[in-house]
């Protein structure tokens, strides 16, 4: 009953279970070292190698979406359960169910997205920019599929220092912010770690559903200890995830970051942090439903709010899109909340339609703002002003992409989000907290709506300087990006039930 | 049948992706081309209308879409919709029709047709779906190409008219769709077919109470009922001349319908408990609308800006009959709600005409004497005028009149001293709205050509145009017809109503 007899027993694994991390991980270093050998020319082909990988590793989560039945299937299972695929007592360490599929595909095919659009002028080391973010994905996807405390630290650890390499490659405060970012993050690691071994003493195991069954069983008598060791642990998972008060780090890092780095941090990053909290909340806590429901009730409702309001304030894009961010995290967290029923499919659903319209807004302003030199702030929103005279398509897109954020048709895609998650408040009870987000969407739209506005509105030759950004073709890759965000958000929004279907955790 | 809805919404649509395949200056002339094309479309459902049984859901079709929320593609109409469907089609035809000519033949052309098409698949939508949530999705659609067309478009201060039209109608329909997700949380069930035929089944009152002022407050935005108007004036005065025929002809019946519809249909003990608060605020418009439009008749007072308040005043009686929960009322309210889109649709095409001519809607300036500088415009003016104050024989008439007989005998378990003061004031409307319309006729019409201060005060004023006349004479021929023959909706809507209210009264 403890992770030495574990480590003393065979255990058997099942790699095709393992695929997309195995290529993620055997690619990222295959990257790394073909940046050594590869002539500086040849180099502009690394981004086309990374592509490759991560259309490896979807098509590795393609052939286990077919073999997928009812069950989930575990590897890294403690020995001597009657049933291999998973054991008596569900002791597995690396879990695939449907929600270990979704999440991973999700993270996968964010990435691509991000790998294509670093725009043209993107001067970073191309070989260990691609090494650090195939790393960073290898963390997510085993985060997802992790089913105890050590395994789901070890991949949070590799999500996390890889992406502090990454942000500092920002050129403007890339180092003040990726510092920052470190600091913040071993923070919450730390106090994350705490809380884990308040809840090891209080439990004895580090397997989830053992927690949960300790927790269920000793809550009178390790009741205090265990109760801090939740509420830590969850705070740990609350930095990751940006939920306010826990948010600081948020914007200057978003801001300081080269723009594809803010864009993989506010999608694969948050969704694997959230994927964490959802996977302790509901498999190891579920004893402290209740408490916990009420607590992420409050954090919900706070991160909207102060997200909201200090996004209305915003001048340049990418702050406004990081502190939409953290408004968007609080309508992830609301089906959290929910502690009568499981509406865990609400919160995974957003999270899929949210990765999709968000990166494609981060495309359009990666490929637009994000190349020239000085320029990677991603510019004010001044300057977005008449970008429909000049490229229409990327305007129609851009403003698409803001729409379907806001929730509003004909961005359908982010409505139907807004409501899997206004049902499952609904449904559980929560009127109040789908009245706080009811207001808070209306918020949200005032700031998306002026930026959408902008882009259409003609420029005036009076206030702005003549226009600064080059009127060069983009590149293939990040038309490629913009194209394909733009694809999934259009089916999304005629056909939503892929990112939808009810899953069951397990 | 149900193909030819489901050809309602995918014409529009087939439309606007035809505006982007050929050259931006023909895009004026392919909008008007889809527009007329969706009114004959909706013209041929007239004679597929099984008149028998207008009180059933006919042409139906339920598809699944996304099972996850419950949500299906459901389609009909009966002779609640039908009616207030036909006038959404006339109305974007005209308007398309309309606005060929004064349209830009470049970019910005082929945007504005492509929001106006927009703009018809939603109101389209919200008529004929039978789904609460796709309901919403419609209702929801209409917002965007409305603020664009405000944003863009409008004059004066659009772009704070665009930002308070959007802002509270969302606040109103995010409200709204929690009513909603609490009514399937109850039930079970979108679908408005089974909701009807369970009239309130399944719902504690106190739950129908709740679901019925959310939902309501989303409708009361939309209508707009007092105090939750202050967003209309500001919207009509700066929107272009289509917008705003649109948005007071069948934007605001969208709230009137879904008060009917699913207010009154599906919640009929939250109904019942809020009439006499929903009557209340209804005849505090109809007051607040009347003197409101009083006070712009002044220098400086702005026609559209006028009948923006008078529009409250008239969903004042439309709120007033669906209070009522009679069937009478109800009847009204319906009559009201079309003989408004028509009547005000005209007023605001000939505001539009105004803005034209003379590049200003301020009463003061357009001058007088109108009779002698355009006489068929003038003789416009006039007809729109008193159809506007009810005259009778005019389609103003039968909804006000119907308002105010069922509040007379409101229905069982209602106030009906409360009603009879309502009904009073209401009264006192009627004569206030008569004043203010007489007073506005005075000053455009009547009078010397000439001021005091000698000849050439006033602009030349152009008579009508053809164009003019093809697009508003419709208008000007309905609002006569149902006047004169109110049975022709009267006979739709009343076996709806009558198994709206659950087929009792």
């Amino acid at each position: 009953m403890n992770v030495l007899t574990a480590a003393a027993g065979v255990q058997s694994i099942d790699w095709t279970l393992l695929l997309p991390v195995l290529f993620t991980a055997v690619g990222a270093l295959a990257v790394l070292v073909a940046d050594l050998f590869l002539t500086e020319e040849r180099k502009a082909w690394l981004p086309w190698g990374t592509v490759g990988v991560l259309a490896a590793g979807l098509a590795a989560e393609i052939v286990l979406w077919t073999q997928q039945s009812a069950d989930a299937r575990g590897t890294f299972c403690l020995p001597g359960g009657p049933n291999q695929a998973l054991s008596a007592a569900g002791l597995c360490s690396y879990s695939v169910d449907d929600f270990t599929l979704t999440l991973q595909t999700l993270a996968l095919g964010a990435t691509l997205l991000v790998v294509l659009m670093a725009p043209s002028r993107f001067k970073v080391p191309f070989g260990e920019y691609h090494f650090l973010v195939l790393s960073s994905l290898t963390g997510a996807l085993v985060l997802v599929a992790a089913r105890d405390f050590i395994t789901i630290t070890v991949a949070l650890e590799t999500l996390s220092l890889p992406a502090f390499a990454l942000v500092g490659f920002g050129r403007r405060a890339g180092g003040e912010a990726a510092l920052k970012f470190f600091l913040m993050s071993i923070a919450s690691t730390a106090v994350m770690l705490f809380g884990i071994s308040l809840v090891y003493g209080a439990t004895g195991s580090v397997y989830f559903s053992a927690v949960a069954r300790g927790l269920a069983l000793h809550q009178s008598t390790a009741g205090p200890v265990a109760a801090t060791g939740v509420v830590l642990t969850l705070v740990g998972f609350a930095f990751k995830v940006s939920a306010v008060p826990f948010h600081f780090w948020t914007p200057e890092v978003y801001a300081g970051a080269p723009i594809p780095v803010a864009a993989f941090l506010s999608v694969v990053s948050k969704s694997a942090g959230f994927a964490g909290l959802i996977l302790t909340v509901n498999l190891a806590f579920h004893p402290y439903a209740h408490s916990v429901g009420i607590l992420v009730a409050v954090l919900a409702a706070a991160t909207m709010t102060v997200g909201n309001v200090i996004a209305l304030r915003q001048r340049s894009a990418v702050r406004l899109l990081a502190w939409s961010s953290v408004a968007q995290a609080g309508y992830v967290l609301v089906p959290l909340a929910v502690s009568a029923s499981n509406q865990v499919s609400a919160s995974v659903a957003y999270l899929v339609l949210y990765a999709v319209m968000n990166l494609g807004a981060f495309a359009v302003v990666s490929a637009l703002f994000g190349g020239a030199d000085g320029q990677q702030s991603g510019g004010e929103l001044a300057e977005y002003r008449g970008l429909y005279r000049e490229r229409p398509r990327a305007a129609i897109a851009l403003a698409f992409f803001l729409l379907c954020l806001a929730g509003l048709p004909p961005g359908v895609m982010g409505l139907f989000a807004k409501v899997a998650v206004f049902k499952a408040a609904v449904t559980g009870n929560l009127v109040w907290l789908a009245a706080v987000m009811a207001v808070n969407v209306v918020v949200a739209l005032y700031y998306y709506l002026r930026w959408a506005a902008v882009l259409f509105t003609a420029a005036d030759p009076d206030l702005i300087p003549a226009p600064r950004r080059p009127r060069s073709v983009l590149p293939l890759a990040p038309r490629l990006a913009v194209g394909l965000a733009l694809l999934l958000a259009v089916v999304f929004s005629f056909w939503p039930n892929p990112a939808l279907d009810a899953l069951t955790l397990q | 049948m149900a193909a030819l809805l489901v050809l309602l919404l995918a014409v529009p649509a087939a439309g606007l992706l035809a505006l982007y395949a050929v050259p931006a200056k023909l895009a004026g002339r392919i909008g008007a081309l889809v527009g007329a094309l969706v009114f004959l479309l909706s013209l041929v459902l007239l004679p597929l209308f099984d008149y028998g049984h207008a009180g059933q859901m006919q042409g139906q079709l339920n598809r699944r879409w996304v099972p996850a929320f419950d949500l299906n593609f459901h389609l009909g109409i009966d002779g609640i919709s039908f009616p207030l469907l036909l006038l959404t089609t006339l109305l974007t035809a005209l308007c398309l029709l309309y606005a060929v000519r004064t349209t830009t033949k470049d970019e910005a052309g082929r945007t504005f047709t492509a929001l106006i098409l927009l703009l018809e698949i939603g109101m389209v939508g919200t008529f004929v779906s039978l789904d609460l949530l796709l309901f919403f999705l419609f209702f929801e659609i209409v917002l965007f190409p409305m603020y664009g067309l405000i944003h863009h478009w409008g004059t004066g201060e659009r772009q704070r008219a665009a930002n308070k039209f959007i802002l509270y109608t969302l606040l109103g329909s995010a409200v709204m769709l929690l009513g909603f997700l609490l009514i399937h949380a109850k039930t079970g069930t979108f679908d408005m077919v089974r909701l009807a035929q369970l009239h309130g089944a399944g719902m504690t009152a106190s739950v129908q109470a709740t679901a019925f002022l959310l939902v309501g407050l989303g409708f009361a935005v939309k209508t707009p009922m007092w105090p939750l108007h202050t967003w209309l004036p500001d919207a009509h005065t700066s929107a272009p001349t289509v917008g705003s025929v649109l948005l007071a002809g069948v934007l605001l019946k969208m709230g009137t319908y879904g008060f009917i519809r699913i207010g009154v249909g599906m919640l009929p003990q939250g109904a019942h408990q809020y009439a006499f608060a929903l009557g209340a605020f209804g005849t505090v418009g109809i007051v607040y609308g009347a003197l409101a439009c009083m006070a712009q008749v002044r220098k400086g007072g702005d026609l559209k800006r006028l009948i923006a308040y008078s529009s409250v005043g008239h969903m004042g009686f439309v709120l007033l009959g669906i209070a009522t929960l009679t069937r009478i009322g109800l009847d009204g309210a319906l009559f009201a709600s079309v003989a408004h889109g028509l009547i005000t649709g005209l007023l605001f095409f000939i505001a539009g005409g105004f803005k034209e001519r003379t590049g200003t809607t301020d009463l003061y300036q357009l001058g007088r004497g109108l009779y002698e500088r355009a006489r068929r415009y003038g003789a416009l003016v006039v007809f729109a005028a008193m159809a506007s104050l009810g005259l009778p024989g005019l389609a103003g008439f039968w909804g006000e009149l119907y308002a105010l007989v069922g509040a007379a005998r409101p229905a069982a378990g209602l106030t009906s001293f409360g009603f009879h003061l309502l009904m009073a004031f209401a009264g006192l409307g009627m004569i206030l709205t008569a004043t203010y319309l007489l007073l506005v006729v005075r000053r455009l019409c009547m009078g010397a050509v000439t001021g005091p201060s000698g000849a050439g005060r006033y602009p030349a004023m152009p008579d009508l145009t053809p164009r003019e006349l093809i697009s508003w004479t419709p208008l000007a021929g309905l609002t006569l017809v149902a006047g004169l023959w109110p049975a022709v909706i009267l006979a739709l809507a009343d076996p709806a109503v009558h198994n709206l209210l659950g087929g009792s009264r």
